[in-house]
């Protein structure tokens, strides 16, 4: 029998985890592989350079329980190229995706796409003929939605970054010391 | 001074504290044994490459101090992998360096090449690849540093044949390794010392689960005076032996699938586990939904990654165990545990009836019998290295320990081939003291070439090889789980006595128990490498056993009419 505390630990959900790492070869290998090996399943990694030299971020999505989640930040810890792992996931974040989308429209259909892509605050980064290709961010579920009404006029190609997340306010939070 | 990156390696290696290695050549690590010569090093030519790494884990155990391994590129360092892994499981400090192809030609499929960084990334605690001669010293520096300091662990610095070459400044450098992103010097945690000594206090059937994190803290004398305030009973894991005294009444003896009945009813038992530097491996716990289902547990360890993974913890303390032990024991009350450790009594007692030991061998010489009969003329002082198998639980059942750092075996891995180059390694580190490898059949054959890196060294070893003609652990899971099918267990096995003797060495057989005695004084008194081949029963199984995965208390004993008929008439042997 599991009391309700337990059942609220070991309930999965989904998790954001900011990581500063060095920047330098193969980090990117050791994090990856420690989700492989650890049996941890990334929903999505990102990583880009940062405001410091040297010092890379990575954002990583997972879907997991909060005990799975302690071990993960301790796991990642024990990487000698990680510099500090703070979670987001119910701290206030801006927390964001995009995806570019390539979508038929031809004349009768172009203007309804772009009228839906005005309402989701979607650009159009390229027109051709027969296709746009349009540039959203935000949420999951905004892009999950654009993509749901763009569908009907047939969607040829999409590509998404995965997310990237930051602390609202002015705390900078997860700055490597 | 500007000086080469081979010779870089060696001043580095030599400020590290380093004057052994263990290693192979080949050729992408020439430069670097061609500079070896100028240095005070004394290498070991071993026989193939995992005999390299587990000597240098031997003697890493045997010693509390870095082992160096070294290999070439390619086929060289694929073989250390095993041995890499061995160390890893068992948080064992060794620094293995290996040869890579030059960087030009890196990735290019060259001859001997394998992405060794890539290979080892997941069994290694941190790698490097090194491809310019000016990074060849702050590297070697941080490995070192990385390899010894908190959990310890393996690392490796793969370094491509033109740094070796090149010329670059070298400088030595004194000051203190220190890595952002690595900082193992954890404090223990507080806040949570006071709510440990209240559980402590509060309990009635406490136990203390010791393990391999007791020695690597040096915490024996911590435990010790944890042990005669509250008068906990200890149980320890397999690395976890020595750390506390055998012969101490408090010492319950090994837990686990093959601990002894009474340690594992008393974890099942128990209120309260304190898990001090052990990470409740699953031969540790059996089934984890049944394991110690009324017990609150405390789990003391260094790494944090430890906490939670298995059995969660009521209080975790992260850190150095010795500190904390420091930190809790004042704060402990006096206890007696009277109840506790009389019920404990009485279960010991049900099961020393069914001790193979309180039971003649009726003309067979038994692996158990073998053991006991060495831990006595050895007068229990021996250093220890085994195999994997039957008889490396025999070795954890009935060679009784009573000093730390006494015995080096392979837990958490299992490798088979061990013993032997460990214990070589263990030689280098121990130069003057008696060691003992008991070893199987099969285990031995895995690596039993370096017992001509034994003659080469003139190095003297006690070989106790228990022969069953058989992989005997396995055979007896297919005795009880497999309706006895024995599937490519049966061994033939070459002539051991020929064996030793055509390395050079002395080869004695023993077939009855009357023999061991004078064969082991024999060997004791031989200035050379002693190989003993023990010719044990076959069918003879390791009991208690807990199936894998199966609560921790059913565990599988020694049938009753097993015991009945073997039983001497007089019951004097029976305590």
């Amino acid at each position: 029998m599991l009391n309700k505390a337990t059942q609220l630990e070991q309930a999965e959900r989904e998790r954001v985890f900011v990581t500063y790492v060095e920047d330098k070869p193969g980090v990117l290998n050791r994090v990856a592989s420690l989700f492989r090996r650890r049996n941890f399943n990334i929903e999505s990694l990102t990583v880009g350079h940062t405001e410091e030299e040297g010092v890379s971020r990575m954002t990583i999505v997972t879907n997991v329980s909060e005990s799975v989640a302690r071990r993960i930040e301790a796991n990642l810890y024990k990487l000698v190229n990680v510099l500090r792992v703070e979670e987001l996931t119910d701290k206030p974040k801006v927390f964001r995706d995009m995806a570019l989308i390539k979508v038929q429209a031809q004349k009768e259909a172009r203007v309804e796409v772009l009228q839906i892509c005005d309402v989701f605050r979607a650009r159009v980064v390229d027109v051709a003929p027969e296709a746009l290709i349009v540039e959203i961010t935000g949420e999951n579920g905004k892009i999950e939605g654009l993509l749901e009404l763009l569908r009907p006029y047939g969607v040829l190609e999409t590509v998404r970054t995965g997310h990237v997340a930051m602390r609202r306010g002015y705390g900078i939070g997860s700055r490597p010391t | 001074m500007r000086i080469t990156g081979a010779r870089i390696l060696w001043e580095t290696l030599v400020q590290e504290g380093v004057d052994t290695v263990f290693g192979y050549p080949g050729g992408a690590i020439l430069p670097v044994y061609d500079a070896m010569l100028d240095y005070p090093i004394h290498h070991v030519l071993v026989r193939h490459e995992q005999g390299a790494a587990h000597m240098a884990d031997g003697y890493a155990r045997a010693s509390g101090r870095l082992g160096v391994a070294i290999a070439t590129s390619g086929p060289g360092a694929t073989n250390l992998v095993t041995g890499i892994a061995t160390a890893m499981m068992d948080s064992s400090p060794i620094l293995c360096i290996t040869g890579q192809v030059s960087s030009d030609a890196i990735g290019s499929d060259a001859f001997q090449e394998t992405d060794v960084t890539g290979v080892t990334l997941p069994i290694t605690k941190h790698n490097y690849l090194v491809s310019s001669a000016e990074e060849i010293a702050p590297t070697i520096r941080e490995a070192c540093y990385i390899a010894r300091s908190g959990r310890p662990g393996p690392v490796l610095v793969d370094i491509s044949k033109d740094a070796q070459i090149e010329f670059a400044e070298y400088e030595r450098d004194r000051s203190e390794v220190r890595l952002s992103g690595y900082r193992p010097d954890l404090r223990p945690s507080t806040d949570e010392f006071r709510s440990a000594a209240q559980m402590i206090e509060d309990a009635e059937r406490p136990v203390i689960l010791a393990g391999q994190g007791v020695l690597k803290s040096n915490a024996m004398q911590e435990l010790a005076e944890f042990v005669n305030k509250t008068n906990i009973p200890v149980a320890m894991t397999l690395l976890g032996i020595g750390c506390f005294p055998a012969s101490h009444p408090m010492n319950l003896g090994m837990m686990g699938m093959h601990g002894e009945a009474w340690v594992n009813q008393a974890i099942q038992e128990s209120d309260l586990l304190l898990a001090f530097g052990m990470r409740f491996d699953d031969r540790v716990t059996g089934n984890l939904a049944s394991y110690a289902p009324n017990a609150k547990k405390i789990h003391i360890d260094i790494d944090p990654s430890e906490i939670n993974k298995v059995v969660r913890a009521d209080v975790a303390i992260v850190g150095d165990l010795r500190e904390t032990l420091r930190e809790v024991n004042p704060l402990l009350q006096e206890q007696s545990h009277s109840t506790w450790l009389e019920h404990i009594d009485v279960l010991k007692q049900e099961s020393g009836i069914r001790d193979v030991q309180n039971l003649p061998g009726n003309g067979r010489l038994l692996a158990a019998h073998v053991i006991h009969d060495l831990w006595q003329l050895t007068q229990g002082q021996a250093f220890v290295v085994t195999d994997v198998g039957q008889h490396q639980m025999w070795a954890a059942q009935y060679y009784r320990h009573d000093r730390p750092w006494t015995l080096a075996t392979s837990g958490g891995l299992g490798t088979m081939g061990f013993a032997l180059p460990a214990a070589i390694g263990a030689r280098f580190a121990r130069p003057d003291e008696e060691i003992w490898v008991i070893v199987g059949d099969g285990g031995f054959q895995m690596t039993q070439a370096e017992l001509a890196t034994c003659r080469q060294e003139n190095i003297k070893l006690n070989i106790a090889l228990i022969n069953n003609s058989f992989l005997g652990m396995v055979r007896q899971w297919q005795e009880f789980f497999y309706d006895e099918r024995y599937a490519a267990t049966p061994m033939v096995n070459p002539d051991f006595v020929k064996l030793a003797e055509a390395h050079g060495l002395t080869g004695l057989r023993v077939e009855r128990r009357n023999q061991v005695e004078s064969a082991v004084q024999r060997a004791r008194n031989t200035e050379d490498t002693v190989l003993i081949e023990f010719r044990v029963a076959q069918d003879e199984a390791v009991y208690p056993m807990v199936p894998s995965g199966a609560d921790l208390q059913a565990m599988i004993r020694r049938p009753m009419n097993e015991v009945k008929a073997r039983a001497p008439r007089s019951k004097s042997r029976v305590e």
